[in-house]
């Protein structure tokens, strides 16, 4: 814990049922060097809190309406301490055990709570330190239950949050260490890479035709050459995207069938 | 695959068989057909030979043909037939065989000799060739049966696993700690609160674990589960669960398969109310006309949310179940209108009414 902090920390604990919020209400009135600086009952209001205040802890549970605890921790960041809470979820938790992630289960203790608080200051010092949180859309990713792909994509715009159904994209972009993603003819910022957005997305309704583009083979209306050695394919909206030497193969493969 | 030529051990029994029907063949050339002892034995043993091996082609006719008394006729004819060609052709091989011992002074003379046995040849290998469709017909029932025994055993595990399967998705986990977690909420705040909850669950568990058992339950015991889970998850929710039921009186007897509306509205609370910040209702319709009893779970959902994580596992589950009671009998439709999700079922109705 950095000095001029002291040992305090301020903590917001997110549930969306009263009677799980109680009980780390009750749980934590043991340790004074935690304050709940904000109580949150769906992952709106969480990433809302997160970004007005700021806190270094974070009680979240995995399952909740809106966003679940994965989309929140995706648009806060991990500049923060995180303690996910879950009653049961088999893959959630054998993601938790690969990355050494932080968990309480429904139902537990003081005790087990104690061992969780140990825990912080070392989190926050390795968080300042690069992070010892995992990406966080590969977390995600790995508490999926197999072959099951994502099905929207969170975007944070300011202090607003946009909910992208995939069906709706179409088409991702690179753009440095963010990808645009283009739906409904606007392109939405998201920070995140573009090789981590493909393993998300399911292999049969999206393709890496080029280094820097994924496309919704939904929207593909045709491929045309384009110079000697390269193509470019054109989508319902008219948008024209690059298509390099591998992606065409690719290409090729997917709709030749 | 041949049941003897693909296996090495049933050959060799098979071959071992032919020793004695070898030592009658040459006896009866020597004594019936008159060719003297050496000569029976050289003609006779490589011709049992040759035999043995043909005969094994009478399992395919009999594969084709399977033995049913209404039409053993055309079965038997076939058979007659491939006998008597298939001795003609071992017929012919023996006069070649002793064309060819004549050579030898020692045989001179066979081949005359031979030709005069040619029928009784030719009726040895009509008889042997149905000897061998007789044991090719013992050895299909042997293993038809031992495949029916298979299938059997097969059925039986499969069946327990589903029992095992049904069990296990009877309770989920997920109910189990969250309504253990608001226990544990509530022993602070409300103590009182907290026990009603023990009892609760524990009401509900017990209910459960007694349904398996059972084939069929009356529909009111089943709403009665439902009700007795909806108070524990009340009190996990609060206000933001409400429930309605509009069950006619006159379809409360009905039987129904146990733990089948249960999961229906496990999914309602999982997939709707607990994916809605600000609440959601759930309603339970049950009526009857002449033919059937329809009943008809639905409840408010986010059309936005997340696909579950158990996606439609607890659906695909009911569908199966139906399936297994009524085979094409009963239905299951799945219908969304806004944000009203709806899971519609088809009863066949039942005569005889379950005790009330």
């Amino acid at each position: 814990m950095t000095s001029e902090r002291g040992n305090r920390y301020r903590a917001i604990v997110v549930d969306d049922e009263d009677l799980a919020r109680q009980v780390l209400r009750e749980l934590l009135q043991a340790h004074p060097e935690v304050e709940i600086v904000a109580e949150c009952a769906n992952g709106f209001e969480a990433v809302k809190a997160v970004a007005e205040l700021k806190p270094d802890l974070l009680f979240l549970d995995v399952q909740m309406p809106k966003l679940d605890g994965f989309e929140v921790l995706e648009l806060t960041g991990s500049d923060l301490a995180v303690i996910f809470v879950t009653a049961y979820d088999q893959y959630a938790l054998r993601a938790f055990e690969a990355h050494a992630v932080d968990y309480l289960l429904k139902p537990f203790g003081a005790e087990r709570l104690r061992v969780a608080l140990d825990r912080v200051p070392e989190r926050l010092g390795d968080n300042r330190l690069g992070g010892r949180l995992p990406p966080p859309m590969e977390l995600a990713a790995e508490a999926r239950p197999p072959a099951q792909y994502l099905e929207r994509i969170v975007v944070k715009d300011g202090t607003r949050v946009h909910l992208i159904p995939v069906r709706k994209l179409d088409y991702a972009e690179a753009q440095d260490d963010y990808v645009a993603l283009c739906a409904e003819g606007k392109k939405h910022l998201k920070q995140q890479t573009i090789s981590s957005l493909e393993k998300a997305l399911d292999p049969a309704r999206f393709l890496r035709v080029h280094r820097s583009y994924i496309v919704n083979l939904e929207r593909v209306v045709k491929i045309e050459p384009y110079g000697k050695e390269t193509h470019v394919v054109v989508l319902t909206s008219g948008a024209q995207l690059p298509v390099s030497r591998a992606g065409y193969a690719r290409l090729r493969e997917v709709l030749e069938g | 695959m041949h049941p003897i030529l693909g296996n090495l051990r049933r050959l060799g029994l098979y071959l071992l068989g032919w020793v004695p029907l070898v030592a009658l063949i040459v006896y009866l050339l020597k004594v019936v057909g008159g060719l003297g002892w050496v000569e029976s034995a050289a003609l006779g043993a490589p011709l049992s030979f040759l035999y043995a091996l043909a005969c094994l082609s009478s399992w395919y006719t009999c594969r084709t043909t399977t033995l049913n008394r209404a039409v053993a006729l055309e079965p038997a004819l076939a058979h007659l037939t491939a006998a008597a060609v298939v001795s003609g052709l071992w017929v012919l091989a023996a006069r070649a065989l002793a064309a060819g011992l004549a050579q030898f002074p020692a045989f001179a003379g066979l081949n005359g000799r031979a030709a005069k046995a040619t029928g009784l040849i030719f009726g040895l290998g009509v008889l042997l060739y149905l000897l061998g469709v007789v044991m090719h017909y013992a050895l299909l029932a042997v293993e038809a049966s031992r495949e029916a025994q298979e299938r059997e055993a097969q059925a039986q595990v499969l069946a327990r696993e589903a029992e095992l399967r049904a069990l296990k998705a009877q309770v989920n986990p997920h109910f189990i700690f969250n309504s253990l977690h608001s226990i544990s909420a509530l022993t602070g705040s409300d103590p009182a609160k907290a026990r009603e909850m023990c009892i609760l669950l524990g009401d509900f568990l017990r209910r459960t674990l007694g349904l398996g058992e059972k084939s069929m339950i009356a529909l009111q015991e089943e709403i009665a589960l439902i009700d007795c889970f909806l108070r524990v998850e009340k009190v996990r929710f609060g206000t933001r669960l409400t429930f309605e039921e509009q069950v006619n009186a006159d379809v409360l007897g009905q039987p129904v398969p146990p733990l089948v509306l249960q999961p229906l509205v496990e999914n309602a609370v999982a997939h709707g109310v607990s994916n809605l910040p600000e609440g959601g209702w759930i309603r339970l319709r049950a009526a009857k006309d002449q033919q059937s009893l329809s009943i008809v779970v639905e409840n408010r959902f986010d059309p936005e949310a997340l696909p579950s994580r158990r996606n439609g596992m607890g659906l695909e589950n009911v569908r199966q179940r139906l399936e297994a009671c009524y085979g094409n009998g009963a239905g299951l439709v799945v219908t969304t209108e806004g944000d009203c999700f709806r899971v519609s079922l088809t009863l066949p109705l039942e005569k005889r009414e379950r005790g009330a």
